[in-house]
């Protein structure tokens, strides 16, 4: 497919701009800001844009059109029913300042309303006693998480240094303990795949402000020592935190507020059905226990004695603004839209399915592909190719024949502590018959892999481009247009 | 594998070439051939005083970008800027062109904490 630069056609037009009725203002823009030559802008009609981006919207591949079983990342798919709920205008038309305004507010109430109640719901679903919908993404919302800890530590003129973090963990956790001003300490997985408890114990000194952990973790696995790590967090006044981007598996069955944890982070975007991957915006809500309460960010939503919603920004100990108004509203909506639809019932099963398709696929594959930890996973299960590899066949090759079956291919690398790692995660939105097909076309890439390896090397060749040279892609990086 | 004799090696999968109190630094070859097409090399500073095992550079491949902790404590007193340009000399040569920095003042005691050439190979062999 040609590039639309490439159907460029000098004095070719889409729109016809009338003369510009304002003044030439060259003499008030200092040459060096001056553009010397005219912008390189494709020359087509109307008809060829519309042309060139909905055939390139043929080729794309998504939820929509396939299966996409992206481990560590819940790639479920969105109810559209969501998605015509955020698009009323009465909430998509809203002005964010509008609240603030003078009687503003009782123009507002549905959308206070809105968030308001989401409030409760996520306290409820992770068994906190207060919600901020505010973060615009799951590691604003790690770093949102952390500053609140950090600000509990100030408090109390706590001298803490180190936030403890397993290995397996997604690398936004130490980045965000990091830039709140802690030193992370990485605490080793041990033959079960989960933090070693030993190992954390060693660790866990007086200078320690809290521990940062993924449950179930990012090789799908719960850790069954996890009331007992937050007891031990809590003798040193420390405070636990819990990652929520494997929420999916536990939802409407465990609260992490019941297990000891302090304070939540959630991906509304993962576990709540709101659309992500690119299109995204997300949303990471984060939950605190009540002694954290006072140091949420503002705006504060408040329901008052009339039963009227209003925003409150009084909150002398709080750790101020994170982010421009209240948070990604359209998205917290869907989510909001997404829980009334499916209700406490809803929310079990979405966590039992989850749970019973990955673990379908990891019995049903372990034949074929090897599985380093060979237990009962909650919603993902982590292949290695290291198998295939003596057939010289990687994860990559793997997943790139995966492509010509018709289906996207799982993380690969990650976790880090697993050898050619394949992460899976089919979540409870597949049908079986889709499950299996999936698993036929593993089995069948496993064969390939040992019969016939250097096809495998080639894929995809069912592509509009065939295997794009990744090294090239990042060592000779080129992006302008011609 | 290609585990040379005269070199140490740390858990880390850094390797420690020896000459009086200086010590070249590099990754091994299995380190190289596990990360795969290295694309970017982070590399430390001349000057800066590192401990045996804090963070001396940082190696980016197509899969992931890796910490490379320091083998032995000392100075940095050389960097292998070559690497800038053309990072892949530590795939095509991870014990030769592909070195990343040179430190000088090497405490000998440390190097008990490393691994000879014979227990670096067992230790990958126990690691499988």
């Amino acid at each position: 497919m040609k590039l639309i630069y490439e159907k460029s056609v000098p004095g070719r037009r889409g729109v016809q701009l009338p003369d510009c009725s304002v003044p030439p203002h060259k003499a008030r823009i200092p040459s060096s800001l001056r553009r010397e030559k005219s912008a390189v802008l494709p020359e087509v009609s109307e008809l060829d844009v519309v042309r060139h981006y909905t055939n390139l919207s043929r080729k794309n591949f998504s939820i929509d059109t396939n299966f996409y079983p992206l481990g560590s990342c819940t790639m479920k798919y969105n109810p559209k029913v969501c998605e015509s709920v955020a698009k009323n205008e009465g909430f998509s038309r809203l002005h964010p300042l509008l609240p603030q305004l003078r009687n503003g507010g009782i123009l507002t109430q549905g959308a206070l309303k809105v968030l308001y109640n989401s409030e409760r719901f996520f306290a409820e679903i992770t068994g906190m006693a207060e919600m901020t919908l505010q973060p615009m993404a799951g590691a604003h919302g790690e770093l949102t998480g952390v500053m609140l800890i950090a600000a509990y530590h100030k408090s109390k003129g706590n001298n803490k240094k180190r936030i403890l973090i397993p290995d397996s963990a997604h690398g936004t956790n130490p980045a965000s303990a990091t830039i709140a001003g802690y030193s992370v300490t990485t605490i080793p997985s041990n033959k079960d795949g989960v933090m070693d408890f030993e190992a954390f114990k060693k660790e866990l000194t007086d200078d320690v402000a809290g521990v940062m952990l993924t449950a179930p973790n990012t090789l799908g696995l719960f850790n069954s020592h996890v009331t007992e790590i937050c007891k031990l967090v809590h003798e040193i006044d420390g405070l636990v935190y819990y990652d929520g981007a494997n929420l999916n598996a536990l939802v409407g069955r465990v609260r992490p507020g019941d297990l000891g944890f302090d304070v939540v982070h959630l991906n509304l975007h993962k576990t709540f059905a709101t659309p992500h991957g690119g299109g995204g915006p997300g949303a990471g809500a984060v939950g605190v226990i009540d002694k954290l309460r006072k140091f949420l960010p503002v705006s504060r939503i408040e329901k008052r004695d009339d039963g009227t919603y209003a925003l409150n920004y009084n909150a002398e100990d709080s750790i101020g603004y994170i982010s421009a108004f209240y948070g990604n509203f359209g998205i917290i909506l869907r989510a909001y839209a997404y829980l009334l639809m499916i209700g406490a019932d809803g929310l079990r099963e979405v966590s039992d399915h989850a749970v019973l398709s990955a673990n379908y696929i990891r019995v049903k594959l372990k034949e074929f592909y090897d599985l380093p930890y060979d237990r009962i996973c909650m919603h993902e299960c982590v292949f290695s190719a290291s198998r295939q590899m003596k057939n010289g066949i990687h994860a990559l090759d793997i997943a790139k024949g995966l492509i010509d079956l018709g289906f996207h291919p799982p993380t690969i690398y990650f976790p880090l502590i697993v050898k050619e790692a394949m992460m899976i995660e089919p979540t409870e939105t597949e049908s079986k018959a889709e499950l299996d097909a999936f698993i036929e076309a593993m089995k069948k890439i496993a064969q390939e892999a040992s019969d016939n390896p250097e096809e495998l090397h080639n894929a995809p060749i069912s592509t509009p481009v065939g295997r794009l040279d990744e090294v090239a892609a990042v060592r000779e990086m080129n992006l302008s247009a011609n | 594998m290609n585990i040379p004799d005269n070199l140490y090696y740390s858990k880390d999968h850094e390797w420690l070439l020896i000459e009086a109190d200086n010590g070249t630094v590099g990754i091994t070859a299995h380190a190289a051939e596990q990360l795969g097409d290295i694309t970017f090399v982070e590399l430390p500073e001349i000057g800066a005083k590192i401990g045996q095992g804090d963070e001396l550079a940082v190696v980016e491949s197509i899969k992931a970008a890796s910490d490379i902790f320091a083998p032995a404590g000392g100075t940095v007193k050389e960097i292998n800027t070559e690497l800038d340009n053309a990072p892949e000399k530590i795939n095509s040569d991870p014990y030769g062109e592909g070195w990343i920095c040179k430190i000088s003042a090497v405490d000998e005691a440390e190097l008990n904490e490393l691994m000879t050439a014979e227990q670096y190979a067992a230790f990958l062999e126990e690691k499988d």
